[in-house]
């Protein structure tokens, strides 16, 4: 081992978890600014359809859905689009589990939809949401809301609502956790 | 087997691991969402060919396959032996070779020989997936898959459920492919039938036997039905379709026997009156035609793990969760 490299950490020291860039009181704060954010672009709750994608995307979507009640007193609708079987590289590796999908009961014909996702990078996923909504319906408009973009797009895709614009390096890799799901909230880089 | 051949291929339910069919249960239970949606279709297997080659007359189960093979948007290609080059006696081997030379990504097999399907894998005539959609008496796996899908959705998990097998479980490959099945997950299973109509080795197979069927629905929470499969039959297994009837019959009387959470099934064509009475097959607790409706996702289900990424991602159990963003 080269002597530059940093001691070894025995296996009872915290996993490294990187640099903390969103503690959960950030997370909560730029999830409210995003609510209010949708809010003000659509005037108002109506016709709002909020999709997350999972699995993050999905608890970022009830929190946000949350908050609107919260500041509107109205439920908006929210639900999950899996984009598994419409990513570009599905052939490129072994067939992956499907993640679920659940279109609130008024559909998403004539709503403005707005995707949730944990982490904005190559827009892949985007492209595929995109791809995966055309066969559920067509929606009056599209808007994107992530927590953290992190730049390095590979297609011509933007988010509407963000977060955290988090400069990166293609070699660091952003980690978002959610209470829900990992039982924290935080966004980490290393 | 190697965990590679074991994964190109569906031959067998026993092939299966836990974490394989319940992989493949998952999957289906979001597929099956599908069927509510106006468009229903999936792009996971665009340009890839499936051929149905059925050497052996099933309508339900070639249907099937070839709606789950559509909706995940694959080619397909139906290949039966009546009015084919099948029925002048073309060898499995020749046919083998036309369907490789045809680019098939994958062969979904009916064979009227147990073990058809198995030869067709493992001769290296082609370098299709197979799929095994009934080989003789032999196994059925992706029946005994939309089974657990059906049984899992009404009860939960198998684990320590009883399932009651009734029938003629010598000609039965739903019987052998439920029993290896139910046995990976859990479920305790109880193949009732007249002594002649269990098969030899049947002490194998992981499975009480028991000639009482009204001793074993009491505790049951499945009772599956079987046909009598007479154009398997050879000789008399029983004294009269009435006797049948009378002893491994379900009617009324005996289904009002059954737990109050118990369902019945049957893997179909049923010949009501004989194995099943028809009120018995339209009542509440029958879940006949819902195991035709879970079919077809369970068949996608196979489909995609087997056909849809890069490798199979059944019985090498990938499990990863994307990192792309």
């Amino acid at each position: 081992m080269p002597p530059t490299q940093p001691e070894v950490t025995s296996p009872a020291d915290p996993p490294d978890v990187g640099r903390v860039v969103l503690d959960a009181r950030d997370v909560t704060r730029a999830l409210t600014r995003i609510s209010h954010e949708i809010l003000e672009r659509n005037r108002g709750s109506r016709n709002l359809v909020l999709l997350g994608i999972p699995t993050r995307g999905v608890h970022l979507a009830g929190r946000v859905a949350a908050k609107i009640a919260e500041v509107e007193g109205v439920d908006v609708a929210v639900g999950s689009l899996d984009v598994t079987m419409y990513r570009d590289d599905l052939r490129l590796r072994p067939a992956r589990a499907l993640l679920p999908t659940e279109i609130p009961t008024g559909g998403i014909d004539g709503k403005t939809v707005v995707l949730v996702d944990d982490v904005l990078y190559s827009g892949r996923t985007i492209r595929a949401a995109l791809d995966a909504m055309n066969d559920i319906g067509r929606p009056q408009a599209v808007r994107l809301a992530v927590l953290v973009d992190r730049g390095h797009r590979d297609l011509p895709i933007r988010a509407d609502f963000v977060g955290k614009n988090l400069p990166t390096s293609t070699a660091e890799s952003v980690a978002v956790r959610v209470a829900e799901y990992d039982g924290e909230d935080s966004v980490t880089i290393r | 087997m190697s965990p590679s051949m074991a994964s190109r291929h569906l031959l067998s339910a026993g092939d299966l691991s836990r974490d394989d069919a319940e992989l493949i249960l998952t999957t289906a239970e979001e597929l099956r969402s599908l069927a509510d949606r106006p468009i229903k279709k999936l792009p996971a297997l665009r340009g890839r060919t499936i051929v149905n080659l059925f050497f052996e007359d099933s309508t339900r189960t070639r249907i099937s396959f070839e709606a789950a093979a559509k909706r995940l948007s694959a080619d397909v290609i139906n290949f039966s032996a009546k009015g084919s080059s099948l029925s002048k006696g073309e060898s499995l081997k020749d046919t083998a070779l036309t369907l490789e030379a045809m680019g098939a990504d994958a062969v979904v097999v009916r064979h009227w020989a147990s073990g058809a399907p198995h030869n067709l894998a493992h001769a290296g005539w082609s370098r299709s997936s197979v799929i095994n959609a009934g080989d003789g008496t032999h196994e059925h796996p992706t029946q005994a898959l939309l089974d657990a899908f059906t049984m899992t959705r009404h009860l939960g998990p198998m684990d320590g459920r009883r399932v009651a097998i009734v029938g003629d479980i010598l000609h039965s490959r739903v019987a052998r492919s439920n029993a290896l099945l139910l046995h990976t997950l859990g479920a305790e299973v109880t193949l009732v039938a007249p002594p002649t109509l269990l098969p030899y080795g049947v002490e194998t197979w992981n499975a009480q036997t028991s000639y009482d069927l009204d001793a074993v629905l009491a505790k049951t929470d499945v009772v599956m039905m079987l046909r009598v499969q007479r154009e398997r039959m050879n000789a008399s297994y029983f004294p009269s379709v009435r006797e049948y009837s009378r002893r491994y019959g379900l009617d009324a009387r005996r289904m009002a026997t059954l737990q109050d959470h118990a369902i019945v099934m049957h893997p179909g064509p049923m010949i009501r009156g004989m194995e099943i009475t028809a009120d018995v097959a339209d009542s509440a607790r029958s879940v006949i035609v819902e195991q035709v409706t879970n079919g077809v996702a369970v068949r996608m289900a196979v489909l995609y793990l087997l056909l849809g990424g890069s490798e199979p991602a059944i019985a090498t159990s990938a499990h990863d969760e994307s990192e792309q963003q």
